[in-house]
């Protein structure tokens, strides 16, 4: 880009009243536009000077100062007829500068036109992206054939993919194979519903797009999104298929003797699992394992106290309502037997709760709330569990002839000493990686399907601890995402979060030390060795982070439209005005999901940051490489602030590490200031979040003050 | 925004009614499967109940976050035609061939608006904040809120002066303000329905006994939600609101109408969490401060329980497992007491705290007010899984109660549904 470029400054919402436009236009005619105008409204009718301009002095490239480049990108988007669209690079002088900074003051001045240079800087660095278009397999691989891989599988047939599903039983079901009957889903909440499981299988035996591999095992999955390699074995034979996505249904093992042994489990032969009494009550015979007989006196435990959190963390709600529903199975079986339901806190939400009360009428289910202590064989066959913490005060003592304990589920998206559930031929494992309890994803809250292998998307109980309704609807959802990312592949486009991103990182090979790091540090996984220990993109996993960017030491990896090139040659715009102990200069590099946003929320309210700083807005804090920052500092700057989101177990990064990289890299940077007798605060990693707009102002100024403290950089001038 | 002139879709798009958090990520799910999509939110910006809340638990994160990631999806997404001030009238047909009525209501201000804010400097008029829950004020000329989308600024007909002011039409210096504007119908060719309605709290004033709209310093969970955001009607600052002393001794009531046959009879599924979460803006603003928290049972569904062990085992947090039977006020101090059912220690307990927080439960958006539409729903107004493919399916709490973390995952199953629905026909 850059070689013709068109420079358009808007006067509009009070940009005019706050600085001198036309000096703006001078000093980007200086800086060698081709093109230079000001107008009232870029975003309104003035868009039709640009567009003219774009078509008659077939411009490469536009720059528009004025408002954020949140706000109007609908509004900015310019293409010569038949061509691409043209690269355009927005100048933050409204939110960031009009209405932030004194108007009419000349650091505000310096800091529009050093604004409009850096963007002008980044304008000409950046090149056209060539999308990678290579791999577009229209087939979802669906591991698991359980409720939520069935569900994946159809959804994504219907939706016009070939799908091949791979079980490593002889049948499908998965756990639903087991179960007898599930809880209520509609009113009135009272009555125990039939398993549909013969309907979905046969969903999937009509359809023509589905392929359905039992007594299989997957031995490897390599590639990419559009082109996945999984190896399948089945009956000795090996086969390779190239697909586009995987969803990964893998489903959980229940909890036994060695979680649940304080329940008597493996000690006590009348003591039996959740799963056990399914078995029971599809066979229609309820029975006591010692000696066959009908139990009378039944408890059923939640298996929901703290202690058992030590396995699974968030079983109650599935627990819960496996409790009540087990509890009418004995019911229905024995109408005079009487069942206790043991549990700390009855974990019924939503509509379960009438579920949940409708039980309570029946004269035959006696709920006891408190923690099971011991669970002990009595002298005459029954089986005695103490209940503490009961609402009557003093410990109960139950004896009863049969005790069900609902027990936990543990995902499996690990190997956990087995064999790997996907065997990824990955650099960085053959696993997926999980977040504390165990389950496959990588943002709980807001995008519940992403995970940390591009292409990889979780559904059922390896992905939530859901009961069987939600993981019908967490298949298809799944495989929404398995969909969604052939398609983008076709395109040659990212996923999530820069949805539709084309350029992709590029490696100066020929000054590639083979150090690895960037392999190390990516965290999807992008990137695998070559046989030299150089590095090999896999396009269509990258999330464009640019964390393999930042973290290059010989900064030899860049995007076409974003590099560490370009970072600096926008620093080096900066006005440094010497030996002024009143005008430092400051740079900012701003997490662009957050902390930017945070930022013209300061200006959206009107209120200021410190006038010294210059924002630079970044992909994540992680695309930051210490070069950029010790630079800035050899090049005058008196301090650098990393503005960028949460790290550590509750990470709010959305690439999930990048701001935990930065934070490391930085001590490495102020070490070397240390080093140098530069005073290392010049350096600091401000942790923000997207709604701090009302307490950056003090962060920054605090920021700024502290610099002062210390005083100009010596490097200045140097 | 003046008027819609919708694409040509020959029913092979797809109408997502709300623009909540499930709203948003079913309509982004389904354009980014390739599908044109219709997204219709009645206020005059994106978000819904989420944007009104502070953080989210468990990770005490602020929503704005993950709502700006959507809106950057959103804003590049030509797929995605959004209509805001607009409300579903009817959906009549069949899986495939929807025909639906829209009526968009006037914004008074059109798509030239550049949110420059000339405008509210000359309106005259004051309004209850909706959006803070009528605990403060805007003009009648306003913003839903900082981070609102689109970033246009709205008009309240209940309060604006109209044409006879017109202040505003002369302040804009972009002939944005157009106080003639009339609502309009629009008509929407749709292949499948989403709908994401969403909730609202349950109206606390109908719970006698608890004493809400009597004291002052009785509110709410989702006005707590406001006072404790910076952008709210306090700045952040969580305070009695009769006095604006300091808040020391503060009580959760749980299960303010859920769980009640006079009310909600179903649990509403959050607001134990709420109140954990709760607990901590309360915690972290005064370390010293004593938190109770009334309860029959702590639900804590999912993957909360570690969430719920860590709030509860910060030192002055206390939960009393129990009804409240009844709230009393000292009128001098402004002084409240609990009174309840203590049914660990067996007896009747009463507590002095400076300020009540009722857990109100959700009720569904569609309650009240349906409109006509291929649908079965419960007395409640939940939309209903019967099993049989309507072409209509819901998502996020027009379904049921759920968090946010559930509503995304459901939203995106909705938008699969949809897809499939109409793709089902077309691929052979």
């Amino acid at each position: 880009m850059g070689s013709k470029t068109g420079v358009y400054i808007c006067e509009g919402c009070g940009i005019g009243d706050c600085m001198d436009v036309g000096a703006l236009a001078t000093a980007a005619a200086e800086f060698g536009a081709a093109a230079v105008k000001t107008g009232r409204a870029f975003c309104l009718e003035d868009a039709a000077t640009i567009r003219q301009d774009v078509g008659e002095q077939q411009l490469d490239g536009v720059v528009i100062a004025a408002c954020s480049p949140r706000v109007n990108r609908d509004r900015f988007r310019f293409e010569v007829e038949g061509g691409p669209p043209v690269h355009v690079q927005r100048v933050n002088i409204r939110e960031q500068v009009a209405w932030s900074q004194p108007a009419g003051a000349e650091p505000t001045q310096q800091m529009a036109e050093d604004l409009l240079k850096m963007g002008m800087a980044a304008e000409k660095a950046a090149k056209s992206p060539r999308p990678f278009t290579e791999a577009h397999e229209e087939t979802v691989l669906v591991v698991g054939g359980g409720p939520a891989g069935l569900s994946a599988a159809v959804s994504a047939a219907d939706a016009g993919y070939f799908v091949v599903l791979v079980e490593k039983e002889a049948e499908l079901g998965g756990f639903a194979r087991f179960l007898h009957r599930q809880y209520p889903t509609l009113p009135p909440y009272q009555d125990l519903e039939p398993i549909a499981l013969e309907q979905w299988i046969g969903e999937l035996a009509a359809h023509p797009r589905i392929e359905v591999r039992t007594h299989a095992r997957l031995t490897g999955i390599g590639g990419q999104p559009g082109a996945f390699v999984a190896t399948i074995e089945s009956g000795g034979e090996r086969q390779e298929v190239t697909v586009g996505s995987v969803v990964m249904a893998t489903g959980f093992r229940l909890a036994g003797p060695d979680q649940l042994t304080r329940y008597g489990l493996g000690r006590l032969t009348d003591v039996v699992t959740s799963l056990d009494l399914e078995h029971m009550s599809a066979e229609g015979r309820i029975r006591r394992p010692s000696n066959q007989e009908e139990p009378k006196r039944v408890a059923i435990v939640a298996c929901d106290r703290s202690a058992d959190r030590d396995y699974a963390p968030y079983a109650g709600n599935v627990t819960s309502m496996v409790s009540l529903k087990q509890a009418l199975y004995v019911r229905a079986a024995y109408p005079e037997a009487q069942v206790f339901v043991v549990y700390e806190d009855m974990q019924a939400p939503g509509h379960h709760e009438l579920f949940y009360r409708h039980l309570q009428e029946d004269p035959g289910i006696f709920f006891v709330r408190g923690q099971v202590e011991t669970v002990e064989a009595s002298d005459n066959g029954a089986v005695t569990l103490m209940v503490g913490g009961t609402v009557l005060g003093s410990p109960v003592t139950l004896a009863v002839d049969l005790v069900v304990l609902a027990a936990g589920m543990i995902p499996t998206a690990t190997a956990d000493g087995e064999a790997p559930p996907l065997a990824l031929r990955y650099l960085q494992g053959g696993d997926i990686p999980t977040r504390p309890f165990g389950f496959a994803d990588s943002h709980f809250l807001c995008f519940p399907y992403e995970t940390r292998r591009t292409g990889i998307y979780t559904a059922g109980v390896v992905h939530r601890s859901l009961d069987l309704p939600q993981s019908r609807r967490d298949g298809a959802a799944a495989a929404a995402k398995a969909v969604q990312v052939v398609e983008q592949a076709a395109l040659g486009a990212a996923v999530h979060p820069r949805v539709g991103d084309l350029g992709y990182p590029e490696f100066f090979m020929q000054k590639c030390t083979a150090c690895g790091r960037c392999t190390q540090e990516c965290p999807f996984g992008a990137l695998e060795l070559d046989a030299a220990h150089h590095p090999v993109i896999n396009p269509n996993r990258c999330r464009r982070c640019g964390i393999c960017m930042g973290a290059c030491p010989v900064q030899i990896i860049s995007f076409p439209d974003y590099s560490v090139h370009a970072l600096s040659e926008m620093a080096k715009q900066v006005s440094m005005p010497e030996d002024d102990e009143e005008q430092l200069r400051i740079l900012v590099f701003a997490c662009e999901n957050d902390a930017y946003p945070a930022l013209d929320m300061v200006g959206f309210n009107h209120l200021a940051y410190p006038a010294t700083m210059r924002v630079v807005p970044v992909r994540c804090l992680g695309a930051v490489n210490s070069v950029t920052v010790s630079d800035a500092i050899a090049n005058g700057y008196d301090g650098v602030a990393l503005l960028g989101c949460k790290a550590g177990d509750d990470y709010q990064c959305h690439f999930i590490q990048g701001s935990e990289l930065l934070g490391r890299r930085m001590t490495n940077v102020r070490e070397t200031l240390d080093r140098l007798a530069l005073e290392s605060e010049r350096v600091q990693v401000l942790e923000t979040t997207i709604a701090d707009a009302h307490r950056l102002p003090e962060v920054l100024q605090q920021f700024a003050d502290g610099i002062a403290a210390v005083g100009p950089n010596p490097m200045k001038g140097f | 925004m003046a008027t819609f002139a919708p694409p040509a879709s020959g029913y092979d798009s797809i109408l997502v009614i709300g623009g909540g958090i499930a709203g948003i990520t079913a309509a982004l799910e389904a354009a980014e499967l390739g599908s044109d999509v219709f997204l219709v939110e009645k206020m005059p910006y994106l978000g819904g109940r989420v944007a009104q809340l502070a953080r989210y638990f468990p990770k005490l994160c602020p929503p704005t976050c993950g709502i700006e990631i959507n809106l950057r999806r959103l804003r590049d997404n030509p797929r995605v035609h959004l209509l805001t001030n607009a409300e579903v009238a009817s959906i009549e047909g069949a899986p495939g061939a929807f025909d639906v009525a829209v009526t968009v209501e006037p914004r008074y201000v059109n798509d030239r608006c550049t949110a420059c804010g000339a405008c509210v400097d000359v309106c005259p008029v004051e309004r209850p904040n909706a959006f803070n829950y009528g605990m403060d004020t805007t003009k009648a000329i306003y913003i839903g809120h900082e981070m609102a989308y689109p970033m246009k600024y709205a008009i309240d007909e209940q309060t604006c002066l109209g044409e006879e002011c017109g202040r505003c039409v002369a302040a804009c210096p972009y002939d944005a303000i157009d106080l003639a504007m009339k609502p309009q119908s629009v008509s929407l060719q749709v292949g499948a329905v989403v709908v994401a309605t969403g909730w609202k709290p349950y109206d606390a004033s109908a719970i006698v006994n608890l004493a809400f709209g009597h004291y002052p310093n009785i509110v709410t969970n989702v006005m707590l939600e406001r006072m404790a955001a910076d952008t709210g009607p306090t700045g952040g600052k969580i305070a009695r609101p009769s006095d604006g002393r300091p808040v020391n001794r503060v009580a959760f009531i749980q299960c303010a109408g859920s769980r009640d046959r006079l009310h909600l009879s179903y649990c509403s599924g959050i607001c134990c969490l709420g109140s954990l979460k709760q607990a901590t803006y309360i915690l972290d603003r005064n370390p010293e401060a004593e938190v109770y928290i009334y309860y029959i049972d702590l639900r804590t569904p999912g993957t909360y329980e570690p969430f719920a062990d860590r709030v509860m085992a910060r030192p002055h947090v206390h939960a009393v497992k129990g009804k409240v039977a009844d709230i009393l006020w000292d009128d001098e101090s402004g002084d409240l007491s609990v009174v309840a059912d203590d049914m660990v220690q067996g007896h009747m307990s009463r507590i002095p705290v400076d300020l009540v927080v009722l857990a109100t439960g959700m009720e569904p958006s569609l309650s009240d007010h349906r409109p006509a539409m291929p649908a079965v729903l419960d007395h409640d107004g939940f939309v209903l899984d019967t099993g049989e493919d309507r072409g209509v399916y819901a998502a996020g709490c027009a379904r049921e109660p759920m968090d946010v973390a559930t509503a995304t995952m459901d939203a995106t199953a909705a938008a699969m549904m949809a897809v499939r629905s109409i793709r089902k026909s077309t691929v052979r």
